[in-house]
C-alpha cells in the first residue's frame, strides 16, 4: 500500500509541477499581452485583443476531460504517446495556460497607470515597462495566481488517471469508487488535503512576504485569491 | 526653453469630442519657474502632458530646449527612440508621486538611470547624491510605503532629476500635501531652480503656489491661455484676473452712487501718503473697504480697496490724480478699456 501511495503522490506532483511551469511560461506573456493590446493599452490592437481573448475564453470553458480527448493527436505528436504521465502533462498545461493568463490579466490590470506613465516620462519603452513596472508591481498577485493554478491543476490531474497517468486522484477513483476500498480512498483524500493546504500556505506566505516590502498599498493578496478562485 | 505654438488637443471617445487645448501658445524662458493655473477641467494636465508628449497633440508644436518634440513623435501611438531620449532629459513629478512600491527609495531614484543604461556603481553614486540633495539620505533603503507624503514627493523629485534634466514638469505636485509640507516642497523646487538653473513648469490650482515660487504665470480657461506674463507684469496689468486672484482684497460698495476703486502700490509709490493727498486736494471723503500687503514673486505689494462718493463719471478727475502718482487703478464694474479712455 505504501509504495502505491508514494508512487501516486510522486506522479501527481510530477504532472502538476511540469504543467504549472508550462502554464506560467505560456500564461504570463499571454496575460500581459491581453492587457497591452486592449483599448488604451501600450500596444493597442483591438483585433488581436479580441482574437486572443476569444481563444482564451473558449479554452477556459472546455471541460478538462474533453480537452484531453480533443488534444489526443497533438499530445501524440509531442510526446509520442497518449498514455502515461508525460501524455497527461500536455492537456493539463494547455488547459492551465488560459486559466493562468486570465488571472495574470486581472493582476496586471490592477497596477496603477500612473506608474506606467512615470516610466514613460523617463523615456522607458514598452518592454522596460513590462519588466520594471507591470511584473514586479503585480508580483504578490501573480504568486497568488500561481497558487490558485496549482490547486486547480491538482484537481484536474485526478482525471488524468483515465489516460493511465496515475496519481492520487486515480487511486481514489480506482480503489474507492470501483473497488470500495474506502480506507485507501480516505487516505488519498487526506493526503490530497494536506498537499493542497501546504501549497496554499506556502503560496500565501510567499505572496505576503513579497507584498510586505510594498507595504500598505493595495488589498492583501489573500482577498484577491478568494475572488479569483 | 519650452515653447508651444497653436497647441491643440482634442480627445475623441465613443464619438464624443472634448477640446482640452484650443491653440495654446506658451513660452517658458530658461531658468524661470512658470506656473499655470486654472480651474478643474481647464486643460492644465493636458497641456503639461503634451509638453513631453505623454499625450500626443492633435495640432501645434512643442519645442523643448530647441528641439521640436512633435516632429519626433511619429504617427503611431508608440514613442520612438528619439522621443524617448528627449523625454529622458525632461523630469516630471506627479500629484500622486507614482513611486514603485516594489522598490526601495534608492532603487526608485535609480530607475531612470537604469533606463539610460548607466552602470550599477554610477547609478548608486548618483542616486545617493540626489537623495542627499532632497534631504532624504537616511531613507535610501526604505520602501515608499514607509514614507510620509512629503518625503515621497521628495523621492519623486530626486527621481525626476536623475537624468540631469534642464526642464522639470510638475503636475499638481503639492496638491496631495498639507500646507506645511507644500511650503517645504515648493521651497525645494525654488532651491533647485536657483542652484541647478532648472527651468520649472508647474501646474497648480492654488494661487498660493504661484505667489510663493513663480516668476511667471498663465491663467487657463476652457483650453486657452487667457492671461500670461511675469508676475510683475501681471500685477501691473489693468483688470488682470490673475493679479486680483493673486492678491485679493474684499469689501462691498456702500450704495448705488459710489465708486469702488482698487489701488495697487508697488515700489516707490507705496511710501507716499497718496490717499490723504487725494482727500485734501479734492476735498472728498474716502472710505477704506479693505487693504492688504503681501510678497508676490519676491516683491512687496500693497493693495487697497477704497470707496469714493459719487458715480464713476463724477470721479474721473480724482482717479486720474491717483494714476498720475504711478499707482495701478482698477475701478470695479468698469471694463479695463473703458477705464483707459476715461483717463484721457
Ligand atoms: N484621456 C482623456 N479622454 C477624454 N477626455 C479627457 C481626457 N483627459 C482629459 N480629458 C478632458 O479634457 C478636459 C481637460 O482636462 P485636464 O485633465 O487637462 O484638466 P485639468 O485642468 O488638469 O483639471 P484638474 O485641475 O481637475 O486636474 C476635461 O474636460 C477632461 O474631461
Ligand atoms: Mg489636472
Amino acid at each position: 500500500m505504501q509504495p502505491l501511495l508514494s508512487q501516486a503522490c510522486w506522479d501527481t506532483l510530477y504532472m502538476v509541477g511540469w504543467s504549472t511551469v508550462i502554464a506560467v511560461v505560456g500564461g504570463l506573456p499571454l496575460g500581459i499581452l491581453l492587457v497591452l493590446t486592449d483599448r488604451g493599452g501600450l500596444l493597442q490592437n483591438v483585433a488581436a485583443n479580441k482574437v486572443i481573448g476569444q481563444i482564451v475564453n473558449v479554452a477556459r470553458s472546455l471541460p478538462f476531460i474533453i480537452l484531453m480527448v480533443a488534444l489526443m493527436n497533438f499530445t501524440r505528436t509531442i510526446t509520442g504517446t497518449t498514455i502515461g504521465r508525460e501524455a497527461a502533462i500536455v492537456p493539463l498545461a494547455i488547459g492551465a495556460i488560459p486559466f493562468f493568463a486570465r488571472l495574470v490579466e486581472t493582476a496586471v490590470r490592477e497596477v496603477d497607470g500612473g506608474l506606467v506613465e512615470a516610466v514613460q516620462s523617463m523615456g522607458g519603452n514598452t518592454w522596460t515597462i513590462v519588466r520594471k513596472v507591470l511584473v514586479p508591481e503585480s508580483l504578490p498577485s501573480l504568486i497568488s495566481s500561481t497558487t490558485t493554478t496549482i490547486v486547480a491543476l491538482i484537481g484536474y490531474s485526478a482525471m488524468a488517471g483515465t489516460v493511465g497517468a496515475g496519481g492520487l486522484g486515480d487511486i481514489a477513483i480506482r480503489y474507492g469508487y470501483q473497488r470500495f476500498e474506502t480506507q485507501l480512498m480516505w487516505i488519498t483524500v487526506a493526503i490530497l488535503a494536506v498537499v493542497i493546504s501546504l501549497i496554499q500556505f506556502a503560496g500565501d506566505y510567499a505572496a505576503r512576504s513579497v507584498h510586505r516590502r510594498g507595504g500598505r498599498s493595495g488589498p492583501a493578496p489573500r482577498l484577491r485569491l478568494l475572488k479569483a478562485a | 526653453m519650452i515653447t508651444t505654438s497653436g497647441l491643440t488637443k482634442v480627445y475623441r471617445s465613443r464619438g464624443r469630442e472634448v477640446t482640452a487645448l484650443d491653440g495654446v501658445d506658451l513660452h517658458v524662458r530658461e531658468g524661470e519657474v512658470y506656473g499655470v493655473i486654472g480651474q478643474s477641467g481647464a486643460g492644465k494636465s493636458s497641456l503639461i502632458r503634451c509638453v513631453n508628449l505623454l499625450e500626443k497633440p492633435t495640432a501645434g508644436t512643442v519645442t523643448v530646449d530647441g528641439q521640436d518634440l512633435t516632429a519626433l513623435a511619429g504617427r503611431g501611438p508608440r514613442a520612438g527612440r528619439e522621443l524617448r531620449q528627449a523625454r529622458s532629459r525632461i523630469g516630471m513629478v506627479f500629484q500622486h508621486f507614482n513611486l514603485l512600491s516594489s522598490r526601495t527609495v534608492q532603487d526608485n531614484v535609480e530607475l531612470p538611470l537604469e533606463i539610460l543604461g548607466k552602470s550599477g556603481k554610477e547609478r548608486s553614486v548618483k542616486a545617493l547624491e540626489l537623495l542627499d540633495l532632497v534631504g532624504l539620505a537616511d531613507k535610501a533603503k526604505a520602501y515608499p510605503a514607509q514614507l510620509s507624503g512629503g518625503q515621497k514627493q521628495r523621492v519623486g523629485i530626486a527621481r525626476a532629476l536623475a537624468g540631469d534634466p534642464k526642464v522639470l514638469l510638475s503636475d499638481e505636485a503639492t496638491s496631495a500635501l498639507d500646507p506645511e509640507t507644500t511650503r517645504s516642497i515648493l521651497q525645494l523646487l525654488r532651491d533647485l531652480n536657483q542652484q541647478l538653473g532648472l527651468t520649472v513648469l508647474l501646474i497648480t490650482h492654488e494661487m498660493d503656489v504661484v505667489k510663493s515660487v513663480c516668476d511667471s504665470a498663465a491663467l487657463m480657461q476652457n483650453g486657452r491661455i487667457v492671461e500670461s506674463g511675469t508676475v510683475t507684469e501681471l500685477l501691473a496689468a489693468p483688470g488682470s484676473e490673475l493679479a486680483s486672484a493673486l492678491f485679493p482684497v474684499s469689501g462691498e460698495a456702500g450704495g448705488e452712487d459710489r465708486t469702488v476703486v482698487d489701488v495697487t502700490f508697488h515700489g516707490e509709490a507705496a511710501t507716499q501718503p497718496v490717499i490723504s493727498q487725494l482727500s485734501r486736494t479734492y476735498n472728498i471723503d474716502i472710505s477704506i473697504l479693505g487693504a492688504a500687503i503681501d510678497t508676490v514673486g519676491g516683491l512687496q505689494v500693497g493693495r487697497m480697496r477704497i470707496e469714493l462718493p459719487g458715480r464713476y463719471e463724477d470721479n474721473v478727475v480724482p482717479i486720474g490724480f491717483l494714476r498720475e502718482q504711478g499707482l495701478q487703478i482698477d475701478v470695479l464694474g468698469q471694463e479695463p478699456v473703458l477705464l483707459k479712455e476715461g483717463a484721457k
